[in-house]
């Protein structure tokens, strides 16, 4: 494909050289540090699930009285096998069980008992290495059986009654409608949770819990309606918040397809520390890559607190970020769904140019990532009619920059839970102008320094100079800086307060991870 | 009286033909007389066409369709034209209906609530501090008891907002403290000190046996002891089971309902906080 853009080169260099400086130390802390739940989510590599009586996880359970006893700095495994090996339980859960009740007491091994502890941990957790790599060729393989969608961008539809067993009908009618994607929204404040919930839920909060079982009976559904439809349909949920190490792991382990992951949104949006947020991004991450998943990231959420004019450039900086934070975790370009979206003020003018100017840059320089194209819901006012236009606006740039992942918008955003025939409709909009238009990418190239390429390139000139700044902060690690200062969405997010800091911990020389250490070296023993 | 009197923009102005105090005679006295009685207007006065859809669960075909019109002639649509039926899958059929409704709206009979502060831009409320108050506004929330649902405190504080609003985060010119969900009152009153709280803004969603009266009442009772009178930071208290009105039972200076935005919030905060800041200047 000819580039539509005539972008210069050395620029596109720069930004992404800068994204790396930025990002390197932040990878140096993620290497330093822990979290319980990166800890926990080691665990349930290793096969330890279900809760007590009071619903609190074994695997909180564990890592707390692990806690308690010797720290966390050498890590949850040593001492835990290290219990075992002693005999103070036969297997994992029993350990969890006995230790809650207090009747377990952990030391760190030294020499030889080190060694072996370290080398029971590693064999078990690699079960469940194993399990997700079985997942991941099922997946292969069923795509292969029922084949992926015929038409690009895939399409991508929500839902969320915040029961699983009502989900579960809705998702499958959404497929047959044509759905590509199925998203599962959580319930509103699962993010501030520092637990995974267990089993099957019925009641959520705008949303429904992502928990293991409800993730089991959203994809087993799917695989049905994937042999039905003769397409394979892909589920979608959110590895974010406290706990998104041991989601991402539920993911990989359940076959979930897609994972919104983003690397700064719980930290800007959500108060959650940085240094937990960086930590447990790149554990979530290093599963993601090993599990075959396409994350998805937030940058559409700038849009909607700042000006998608003046903040255009924010995004192409995070997408930058997120580009390098997700490649040093180990995932390939095809894995990337790098967010954008249709957010600019419909009244100002030339806003429709300035919507393809701003996608056709992301999609050129994110050559080989399936952008992920996020639908208006700012300029959504409650007049369903003019919303349904903007929707097919945002579809029509969705069509002509060759997008990869497309939200299907609802002209009832901000106005109710869609009904039955509003994603009906919603569809009809998509199909009419995929089928109407999808071939514009042959004719469309704006024409050389016109308004376009024009406004492209001063968006990655601001963005080049928003890095620049960024990694001219003082400091060891200048993107934790900056986002003190609140250099991005307006907001302070300081590294030594929000939620979720007393889980950090800093490692010891001698900490080990089993998982950690086998999604670095690809290895499956 | 002020141009933003809400009353001098309202529709049904002609029904209380008192001139506002000291407001200047209409000049030309071009506006058309409105009458009492109206019907919805398609393209002719009096037509009174209206235009619904809606998805009915039963199989597109026949019977589906005398089922639409049934529903239309039941809301009170006659004569009603179905302009559009399509399945919606196998069990469900969607509707446009195009028809003339039979009811008619008596505008002598419509009541209006007036919210008592005008609804300002963040940028509005941010200039407002600014210059009424010189430094920022503090607002302590949290969720109290054993309620552990911040979806309301948050929708209102987190800078992700709700209804397409930013929460007060994102007002510059506010500091906000989110405290959380299970804040025990007195902590709630310690922090709300040691801030120099301008409000403190308390959420109770899920609630049990009237534990959200006992709780707010509890509340207002804890910070009226802790603070000098007249020194209590202005409580605000949200949630879906408040009834409207109950405000001076509870202790508290205000009530928000179930779909408050934080705009409403951040207008409310700013107007009283003036008006407070405007008495004790007088004192």
């Amino acid at each position: 494909m000819n580039p539509l853009l005539d972008l210069d080169p050395a620029t596109v260099r720069k930004a992404r050289s800068l994204a790396r400086k930025a990002g390197r130390p932040v990878v140096k802390l993620a290497q330093s540090h822990t979290t319980v739940s990166v800890e926990r989510a080691t665990l349930r590599l290793a096969g330890l699930s279900g809760a007590d009586h009071e619903r609190v996880p074994w695997v909180n359970q564990l890592v707390d009285r692990v806690r308690e006893d010797v720290g966390l700095e050498h890590g949850v495994t040593t001492p835990v096998w290290d219990a075992l090996r002693r005999g103070e339980a036969d297997d994992l859960l029993t350990l969890a069980q006995k230790s809650a009740s207090g009747s377990v007491s952990f030391r760190l091994p030294g020499g030889a008992d080190a060694t072996r502890a370290r080398k029971a941990a590693r064999t078990a957790v690699a079960r469940g290495i194993r399990t997700i790599d079985k997942q991941r060729a099922t997946r292969d393989r069923l795509i292969k059986r029922h084949g992926d969608p015929k038409q690009r961008p895939w399409i991508y539809l929500i839902v969320a009654t915040g029961d699983i067993y009502e989900d579960i009908p809705q998702a499958q009618a959404a497929a047959r409608e044509g759905a590509d994607i199925i998203a599962v929204i959580r319930s509103t404040g699962q993010s501030l949770l520092d637990y995974v919930p267990e089993g099957a839920t019925r009641e959520g909060y705008a949303g429904t819990y992502a928990t293991q079982e409800n993730f089991r009976l959203m994809r087993a559904a799917l695989d049905e309606t994937s042999k039905e439809l003769g397409r394979y349909i892909r589920l979608t949920n959110y590895a974010s918040g406290l706990c998104m190490p041991e989601i991402a792991t539920l993911a990989g382990l359940e076959r979930l397809d897609m994972m919104l992951n983003d690397s700064m949104y719980g930290i800007l949006f959500r108060d959650i520390n940085p240094i937990r947020t960086f930590v447990d991004q790149r554990f979530s991450r290093q599963v993601h890559a090993r599990a075959g998943i396409i994350i998805n990231t937030g940058e559409d959420n700038y849009l909607t607190t700042a000006d998608a004019v003046e903040a255009a450039h924010t995004v192409t900086v995070s997408q930058l970020l997120n580009e390098y934070f997700a490649k040093e975790a180990g995932l390939e370009d095809w894995q990337l769904g790098l967010g954008h979206a249709f957010e600019i003020n419909p009244e100002i003018p030339d806003s429709f140019r300035m919507e393809l100017a701003h996608a056709l840059l992301a999609r050129q320089l994110f050559p080989d990532a399936p952008l992920k194209w996020m639908p208006p819901t700012k300029h959504m006012t409650g007049d369903v009619f003019r919303g349904y236009l903007l929707d097919g606006f945002f579809n029509l740039v969705g069509a002509m920059t060759g997008q990869g992942i497309l939200l299907v918008g609802m002209m009832t955003e901000a106005v109710v839970t869609p009904f039955l025939s509003d994603r009906d409709l919603a569809l009809q909009n998509v199909r009419y102008v995929l089928g109407a238009a999808g071939g514009l990418t042959e004719d469309f190239h704006p024409p050389r320094d016109g308004f376009i390429q024009t406004r492209a390139r001063q968006v990655l000139g601001e963005a080049v100079d928003l890095l620049d700044a960024i990694t001219s902060e003082p400091g060891k690690a200048q993107l934790l800086e900056a986002i003190g200062d609140g250099t991005f969405g307006l907001m302070k997010r300081p590294a030594d307060a929000g939620k979720g800091l007393d889980g950090v911990v800093e490692r010891a020389p001698e900490y080990d991870n089993p998982a950690i250490t086998m999604l670095e070296e690809g290895a499956t023993k | 009286m002020t141009p933003q009197d809400p009353r001098t923009t309202d529709s049904a102005m002609p029904l209380d033909p008192m001139p506002a105090k000291g407001a200047k005679e209409s000049g030309g006295g071009a506006r058309k007389a409105t009458p009492d009685i109206i019907r919805p207007y398609g393209d002719t006065t009096g037509d009174g066409m209206v235009q619904v859809s809606f998805t009915l669960p039963v199989p597109h075909d026949k019977r589906a369709e005398g089922a639409a019109l049934q529903l239309a002639a039941k809301m009170g649509l006659e004569p009603a034209l179905l302009v559009h039926a399509k399945a919606m899958g196998p069990d469900f059929t969607f509707f446009v209906v195009y028809g003339s409704a039979k009811h008619l709206v008596d505008l002598r009979e419509v009541k209006v609530v007036e919210r008592e502060f005008p609804l300002l831009t963040p940028k509005d409320v941010n200039a407002a501090i600014k210059s009424r108050m010189r430094r920022k506004l503090v607002v302590v929330g949290a969720c109290i008891g054993t309620d552990a649902h911040t979806v309301g405190i948050d929708a209102i504080l987190n800078i992700k907002g709700f209804a397409g609003e930013k929460g007060l985060e994102y007002y510059r010119e506010i500091k906000v403290v989110n405290l959380g969900a299970q804040v025990l009152v007195p902590d709630l009153v310690e922090r709300a000190r040691a801030e120099k709280a301008d409000a403190v803004m308390v959420s109770q969603v899920v609630t049990q046996r009237d534990a959200h009266i006992h709780n707010t009442k509890a509340m207002s009772a804890a910070f009226r002891e802790a603070y000098p009178a007249g020194q209590v930071p202005l409580l605000v208290v949200g949630g879906p089971r408040f009834e409207e009105g109950s405000a001076p039972k509870l202790g508290v200076d205000r009530i928000f309902g179930r779909g408050t935005t934080p705009g409403e919030v951040a207008s409310y905060l700013v107007h009283e906080l003036a008006q407070h800041k405007a008495t004790q200047e007088k004192r």
